[in-house]
């Protein structure tokens, strides 16, 4: 007998991988440096004093390196509150604007006229090609180029039939969301357009053979499974939005980081009231990070087999596989 | 009324310098089952989509069910028309595809049901009744709530199959619907075809599958090079074919 047929199942030695294990240490060792440094203490240069035993101790005030005290004292602030809700106000109003317009100037850049699909492209060089801050600057300024605005017949001051200032109709936060929206359109515009010419020539073709209008192949078919491909880069814009309204500080817009600039202006608090601002930030982009994970899979229907579980699913098939005592067997 | 569900004159059809169809003419009778054949890039399916104005004709005449396709007729001029009109064309008239085209976002029931409630109107309820009745005859109707990448090419076409009859037409066009097929499940898909020719339905088939033109057909054009070469009795022209060309491709495909 050979000595293969003796044993019966070999015993399987997994590969070992040490360079892994010393990246691993060296990561943790640092990061628990930079944990500490969060949650230690300094001198805050005052001497305090107090009885002990019918003794007065003195010694040097210690206070939180990143001065948490203030930060929380800050957070739930009623001026804090009011500058996180004009910022989400500002970003989905200036998303709307962005998506709606955007949409319509990447159906009008794949028309097949030619004025169309060029004032489109047009429009995408101008918005794309531009700082930001310096379109919210030109709208906020824009009574400057145009005092008012009439409605009557074009190239012609014979008859007009309303008049409105230019001050009027541009409030600082009118001027913000106009700038954040047209801005934001140029750039939805191409993610649509790619949206748009990902899905298969063919889906078109069988709208149009049962009878649907262009209109109606577009909501129907074409723009649900353009979505898939929309969705993640949007959220990256959504997400881009929420932060870029913080320049509208420049406008005195009173969004987030206005009001913790004054609160820090007041109260000399820099860094806690940065860090008050950067919490608000990362509280909402978890929230949208969230909301994106399940708009994205509520689209992800029909293009794959199976739709990819929720965290509270897999939580959920974690723990019944554990109990089953079949954990792991399946992967 | 006529007793031709297609009439075809003088066809023209270019993309850019390249004439694709030059000058083709074809009948379809009510209730008959015509087959085109002919080699890649002869035209076929260029002509079947020229019939429901997937592709817009240059020149002649194209008539389904003795109306006018794509154009008006007014004092010896041909207007365009409307992209309304079109669509009202294209509703009355089934197409199935060489890759089925499936919509991959909705389930099998409602990609028979969308057009009929889109495009016609129909409520629902009612929608959803034809649609599995459909499903049934096609031999689906437990798939109803899978999406398309769940199912087999052969399943795939059967529903798309469904997903035309549901707009009730009263012409059918097929374009290669075989063609992207595994072998074994070219069957099931010439089965429902067969099934439907002989419900009397009027359809026009580009196809590869000599046998199916053979045992179905009323009658086979095969075009070469933008032209009809050939037309007639299938059980004739197949059989014995006059032209040089078609024996040639005949004794290729065969």
């Amino acid at each position: 007998m050979s000595e293969e047929t003796t044993i019966a199942e070999p015993v399987i030695v997994p590969l070992r991988h040490p360079l892994r294990w010393v990246a691993s240490g060296v990561v943790a060792v640092l990061f628990a440096m930079f944990v500490h440094t969060l949650f230690s203490k300094i001198p805050s240069g005052l001497t305090v004093c107090h009885r002990l035993h019918g003794h007065r101790v003195c010694g040097q005030e210690l206070v939180w390196r990143f001065g948490w005290t203030e930060v929380f004292h800050y957070l739930l602030d009623p001026l804090v509150i009011q500058g996180v809700e004009m910022t989400l106000f500002v970003t989905v109003m200036a998303m709307v604007i962005g998506f709606v317009l955007g949409l319509i100037i990447a159906i009008m850049r794949m028309s097949s006229n030619r004025l169309l699909s060029s004032i489109a492209w047009l429009y995408t060089w101008f918005f794309r090609g531009t700082p930001v801050y310096v379109q919210l600057l030109f709208w906020f300024n824009i009574a400057i180029l145009y005092q008012s605005f009439s409605l009557g017949i074009p190239f012609s001051h014979a008859f007009t039939m309303a008049t409105i200032s230019s001050n009027a109709i541009f409030t600082v936060l009118r001027a913000a969301i106009i700038a954040f929206g047209l801005n934001e359109a140029a750039y939805f515009a191409e993610i649509a357009r790619g949206g748009l010419l990902s899905v298969d020539e063919g889906q078109l073709e069988a709208a149009k053979a049962i009878g649907m209008s262009r209109l109606q192949s577009l909501r129907f078919i074409i723009v649900p499974q353009a979505m898939r491909v929309i969705i993640p880069p949007s959220g990256n814009e959504v997400i881009s939005m929420l932060k870029t309204t913080s320049i509208a500080v420049a406008i005195g817009l009173p969004e987030l980081l206005y009001q913790t600039e004054n609160i820090a202006a007041r109260t000399y608090q820099i860094v806690p009231m940065l860090i008050v601002a950067s919490l608000w930030y990362l509280a909402v982009t978890t929230v949208l990070s969230i909301g994106q994970f399940y708009v994205e899979r509520h689209f992800a229907k029909g293009a794959l087999r199976t739709v990819p579980p929720t965290p509270v699913q897999r939580l959920r098939a974690d723990l019944a596989g554990s109990f089953i005592g079949r954990r792991g067997s399946g992967r | 009324m006529t007793d031709l569900m297609v009439e075809i004159a003088s066809l023209r059809k270019s993309y850019g310098a390249n004439e694709v169809l030059k000058s083709v003419d074809l009948n379809v009778a009510r209730g008959e089952v015509t087959c085109l054949i002919g080699p890649s890039g002869s035209g076929k399916s260029t002509l079947l989509r020229c019939i429901n104005q997937l592709e817009k004709h240059d020149a002649g005449l194209l008539r389904v069910d003795g109306e006018l396709i794509g154009y008006h007729l007014r004092n010896g001029k041909l207007y365009e028309r409307s992209e309304r009109e079109l669509c009202d064309e294209r509703a009355a008239i089934g197409m199935v595809f060489q890759r089925f085209n499936l919509f991959p976002h909705l389930t099998v029931l409602d990609n028979v049901t969308i057009g009929q409630v889109r495009v016609k109107g129909v409520g629902v309820p009612q929608a959803q009744a034809k649609a599995r009745e459909l499903l049934a005859r096609v031999g689906l109707h437990a798939k109803e709530s899978h999406y398309p990448s769940q199912l087999s090419g052969g399943q795939q076409q059967r529903v798309a199959i469904a997903r035309a009859l549901a707009m009730e037409p009263k012409l059918m066009l097929f374009d290669e619907p075989t063609s992207a097929l595994d072998p074994e499940l070219v069957g099931e898909v010439l089965d429902v075809m067969k099934d439907l020719a002989r419900s009397g339905m009027t359809m026009v088939v580009v196809t590869h599958e000599m046998g199916f033109a053979r045992e179905v057909a009323d009658s086979v054009y095969f075009l070469d090079g933008g032209v009809i070469e050939e037309s007639g009795d299938p059980r004739e022209v197949l059989v014995r074919p006059a032209s040089q060309r078609l024996q040639d491709f005949l004794s290729k495909v065969l």
